[in-house]
């Protein structure tokens, strides 16, 4: 069926189609309208441009991207293509460059991403060369808009998304602000290659409810159980979303009483240390996730701190991009107490590592049920921010903000 | 008759018993005993995977870290009790090991490896290849690693590594 003529169901964001991550039109228009489309995306950390006259490698969806700080600080990004037959620009993910050389022919850019140098542009020996009325830096590398907030290098190909602020909304900048409270030091990264269309890891990441369900090394310790004290932000776009909750623990017995699997108490860690911790954020607030439309997660899981970009690599292929960070003013002990707390995320997390499986035993549950649907009450119906977690609101908020850029 | 063959032998011995482990070591992780696992470990020690683009930037993240028996026996438990993963087995291969041995006795050695992940619907992947730089002690002739560090080649990973390396 033509993309074009497929309906959403009438029941509105309570029922998502399963055609929404299996057709592979609707990719293509996905990377137009929202990827290259009015969307914010978040390309990498300002630390990770470190001084000026560094470049990184980054995604606009699929679209390759350079991201460099220039001579006086300023940071650019463009697309990392050549004007002249579109080869790629940078070939390494990180380095140090005064100028961008395309190493096919040569042609030459500054850090803006501007044109600055044809080779052999008037021919050798009065032969040859580019005629006078030729302008290719017409068909430049877009430059795109950037906005860099609290750290965050983010960019827009578009000339009409309001700024970053206004498009993250004031309860998320907080939020952003409160983890990104100080100066950053990069303690390292690594991917995961998810066996699934990336709209399924943003949900997962937005889902509250799952939490302490699919991980049951969160609610066994007390990490998190959904009756902690907490909440669950979703922007008023609906496309942003923050769920924390707070350190101490609830003594409750609801998830025993409800003989839930991952609620087993015989399960103790040998070497608790794993689990010390430090309220560096005054506020009694064990863990907050962070997300914002199309593919940006902020966590703070008790003193781990991690920004993810999430790159799709295909309809049912997604690169998950970690950088895990600390402060730049932390002390050894603090540093050796995050790296510590790393065991916890990532493709080996303890509370993580089912997430990226599960968005691949969403996308083969899935086939050959295109016309079906999946249910998404949890919560009600509504897209507004809640006490509870034990809601699927922030799912329903990424819908809301998907149909918009979509115009479903 | 030992005329020269001392060193050369004790060499030998050192390569032989580094190999004997570390032969061990992922055979009871490609069967599945991972309660043995933490054995080959001393008390206190340092196993830890990461990736060579975090190492060549000498960046500390690691993907998994553990500085004791007890941190490694709570990995265990909590592969067999608490995370999710779908049925799947590894297959190691080593190639030959380079020791350096140092003056306290204990030996430094380099091992490249191979793992194939074999899951449950028989689809067959090279997971991940690396080496592992070890710390290893011989106590009552027995040898342990004081440390290892898994060093992966690539900083992708297919989905999730649930198994240690």
């Amino acid at each position: 069926m033509n993309i074009h003529e497929r309906n959403w169901p009438t029941e509105g964001l309570t029922r998502i189609p399963y055609w929404i991550y299996a057709d592979r039109e609707l990719y293509a228009e996905e990377q137009a309208r929202i990827f290259r489309g009015d969307a914010w995306t978040f390309l990498c950390l300002e630390a990770e441009l470190p001084r000026p006259e560094t470049f990184r490698t980054s995604n606009l969806g699929d679209m390759p991207v350079v991201v460099t700080r220039d001579r006086d600080g300023a940071i650019h990004a463009f697309e990392n293509r050549c004007a002249h037959r579109g080869s790629l620009l940078c070939l390494k993910q990180r380095g140090e460059a005064r100028e961008i050389v395309c190493v096919y022919h040569n042609w030459t850019y500054d850090l803006a991403g501007k044109l600055t140098g044809v080779a052999f542009r008037r021919g050798v020996g009065g032969k040859g060369g580019m005629p006078a009325d030729c302008k290719p830096d017409r068909h430049g590398p877009r430059q795109l808009r950037v906005e860099v907030l609290a750290g965050l290098v983010f960019a827009t190909a578009s000339h009409k998304a309001p700024p970053v602020a206004q498009y993250l909304g004031p309860e998320i900048v907080a939020k952003i602000r409160r983890v990104m409270k100080a100066p950053v030091k990069l303690l390292g990264g690594y991917s995961q290659i998810l066996p699934g269309n990336w709209k399924l890891y943003m949900e997962n990441v937005k889902d509250s409810y799952h939490a302490s369900l699919l991980h049951m090394f969160f609610t066994t310790f007390r990490l998190n159980r959904l009756s902690q004290r907490g909440g669950l932000v979703v922007s008023e776009d609906g496309g942003n979303h923050i769920s924390y909750s707070m350190s101490a623990d609830v003594a409750g017995k609801e998830y025993e009483q409800a003989g839930m699997r991952t609620a087993q108490s015989g399960y103790s860690l040998e070497a608790p240390e794993l689990l010390q911790n430090v309220d560096e954020f005054g506020d009694g607030i064990g863990i907050q996730i962070l997300s914002v439309f199309p593919g940006f997660v902020l966590q703070q899981i008790r003193n781990s701190l991690a920004v993810r970009r999430v790159v799709p690599r295909g309809l049912e292929r997604t690169e998950l991009v970690w950088t895990c960070f600390g402060y730049a003013d932390d002390d050894e002990a603090m540093t050796e107490l995050r790296l510590r707390q790393a065991n916890l995320i990532g493709p080996s997390g303890f509370i993580s590592m089912e997430d990226g499986a599960a968005t691949g035993f969403v996308q083969r549950g899935i086939r050959g049920a295109d016309d079906e649907e999946s249910v998404v009450e949890m919560g009600g119906s509504g897209t507004s921010s809640e006490e509870s977690r034990v809601s699927e609101a922030a799912v329903r908020g990424f819908w809301k903000a998907y149909r918009r850029h979509m115009d479903m | 008759m030992d005329t020269g063959a001392g060193p050369q032998a004790a060499a030998i011995e050192s390569q032989l018993k580094l190999q004997d482990l570390n032969a061990r070591y992922v055979e009871a992780i490609d069967d599945g005993r991972f309660e043995e696992w933490p054995d080959f470990f001393m008390e206190t020690c340092k196993y830890r995977i990461t990736t060579a683009e975090n190492v060549e930037q000498g960046l500390p993240l690691s993907i998994i870290y553990a500085t004791s028996r007890a941190m490694l026996r709570d990995r265990v438990k909590a592969l067999r009790e608490a995370n999710v993963y779908e049925a799947q087995r590894y297959r190691h291969v080593l190639g030959p090991s380079l020791l350096v041995p140092a003056a306290d006795g204990s030996i430094a050695a380099r091992t490249n490896f191979m793992v194939a992940r074999v899951m449950h619907t028989g689809e067959t992947a090279l997971f991940a290849t690396g080496r592992y730089l070890d710390q290893v002690v011989l106590t009552g002739g027995a040898a342990l690693f004081a440390e290892k560090t898994v060093i992966l080649d690539s900083r992708q990973i297919d989905t999730l590594l649930a198994i240690p390396l």
